[in-house]
């Protein structure tokens, strides 16, 4: 579809291209950056609903399962295209809906199983002090849940990392934006390429590296289970 | 003219429906689906038989362990655009290979962890059994211990195949063929007017997954050896 380069084109990597790029480099990895939290934050507030109701009715559990999974299948590329026409071709929302509906299946049943591991002496204990319902989800089981959930959200978080480069076809900018910009140029621009997906791994292993700092952070004595 | 009656027409285009005509959905089907599948198939002989090796003598368990979030961090996108770009750079042809091993590279990391999770998980008494009424090495890892984790394996390949799918599409924008995909990027690539094109295509991209993963499910059904399916339903039902 694209030309083939003529040979002896650009040089596969001019830091002196970087230099000059600095700029937009840190406006796309911010874009980037905001696109994944938004699908992020969007998909953890609906799993958490999910999972709540999921957690009393076993019916719901095994619908929402099996409807994020089909949701799952669906290719990126796919999800965008089927929206684009309602949403618009460049706008956020085309971008976001599809990155958040990948990671509920894995939120749901992270969170799902992560409660229900929760030991049945902890929760009897807490029942027998006078706990609701309620009051054992939020403050018992979700926070026993936490090294569960935070194991899931650190595979949605490297999986969206990977899918929103897929976004610049929608115009939409983060890293894949200098993926996608290194072989339309005139002629094909390597180093653009190369920094739209080494960028785009770093920031993957960042991102989970610091998502399993904050879990060891906030539930410190799973220590041992996390390291695991 | 609304987006849904340019899809209805365009789904109405004479040799919308050929297999012979590139224009046809059922001819970029079936490119798909070849496309996918051979790059399951080359992936599969490519690691299948290491990770069933390394996983008997239990060698390689940390590559095996992270190799699956090491896959998860690459971007397909990126992976298949730089594979061209070198192809191109390389006077390689750029119809075929680039998009073919990258996409091999995306599938090997979920065909190789769960081989190795497969086999790893096996009781070490059902092994030691086998070696007791006299099995060689090579007949435990071929006859035993491959069938009993061919459930896991084929889980494996499932997520495999749907990356390998996902990324046929994403192929499309440099790739002449493209399968389902270049109805996707010529439609971006017409912006306003296209519109009906890209949600031709995306519907189109969309019931091939769902169908591939429902055929997946049912040939899981189909290969797990009867002993390990009536055992599964028991664990079900108790």
């Amino acid at each position: 579809m694209f030309p083939v380069p003529a040979q002896g084109g650009r040089p596969l990597f001019e830091w002196r291209w970087v230099d000059r790029h600095l700029d937009e480099i840190f406006e796309r990895l911010g874009e980037h950056l905001t696109l994944t939290a938004a699908a992020l934050a969007i998909g953890l507030v609906v799993s958490i609903g999910v999972s709540v109701v999921s957690l009393r009715r076993r019916w719901f559990y095994v619908i929402a399962l099996s409807t994020a999974g089909s949701l799952y299948v669906i290719p990126s590329l796919g999800a965008f295209a089927v929206l684009v026409p309602f949403t618009g071709l460049t706008s956020f929302t085309t971008a976001v809906i599809p990155l958040a509906t990948y990671t509920l299946l894995i939120l749901i049943r992270n969170i799902v199983t992560g409660v229900e591991q929760v030991p049945k002496e902890v929760r009897e204990a807490a029942i027998g002090m006078g706990f609701t319902r309620s009051r054992l989800l939020w403050q018992v089981e979700l926070p026993l849940a936490l090294p569960v959930v935070i194991a899931g959200l650190r595979v949605a978080a490297v999986t969206t990392i990977g899918l929103v480069t897929v976004t610049s076809m929608l115009g939409k900018g983060g890293l894949g934006y200098f993926i996608r910009n290194g072989i339309q140029t005139a002629t094909p621009n390597p180093t653009s390429i190369i920094v739209g997906v080494v960028l785009s791994v770093v920031l993957a292993v960042v991102v989970d590296l610091l998502l399993w700092l904050g879990g060891r952070a906030l539930a410190p004595w799973s220590r041992k289970a996390a390291s695991r | 003219m609304s987006i849904i009656d340019q899809t209805i027409e365009w789904f109405g285009e004479p040799n919308r429906w050929s297999w012979t005509d590139p224009a046809g959905v059922p001819y970029r089907t079936v490119e798909h689906l070849q496309f996918s599948s051979l790059a399951l198939a080359i992936s599969a002989v490519l690691t299948i038989p290491p990770a069933l090796w390394l996983a008997h003598y239990r060698r390689a368990q940390f590559l095996a362990t992270s190799a699956v979030n090491i896959g998860r961090a690459i971007p397909s996108f990126g992976l298949v655009i730089l594979f061209w770009f070198l192809a191109a750079r390389l006077e390689v042809d750029t119809t075929f290979w680039p998009l073919m091993l990258a996409l091999v590279a995306l599938a090997l990391p979920p065909l190789f962890t769960n081989t190795y999770a497969g086999v790893v998980q096996l009781a070490q008494e059902t092994v030691d059994a086998a070696r007791g009424t006299g099995y060689r090495e090579w007949q435990i890892m071929l006859r035993l211990e491959l069938p009993l984790a061919s459930p896991v394996i084929l889980a494996g390949a499932r997520v495999a195949f749907l990356q390998l799918v996902a990324t046929v599409a994403i192929g499309a924008i440099v790739n002449d063929g493209g399968g389902l995909g270049r109805y996707i990027v010529d439609g971006f690539a017409l912006g306003e007017p296209g519109h009906g094109e890209i949600l031709a295509g995306g519907i189109a991209v969309v019931v091939l997954a769902l169908v591939c993963e429902g055929v997946f499910a049912l040939v899981t059904r189909w290969v797990t050896p009867r002993g390990l399916a009536i055992q599964s339903r028991a664990d079900a039902r108790s």
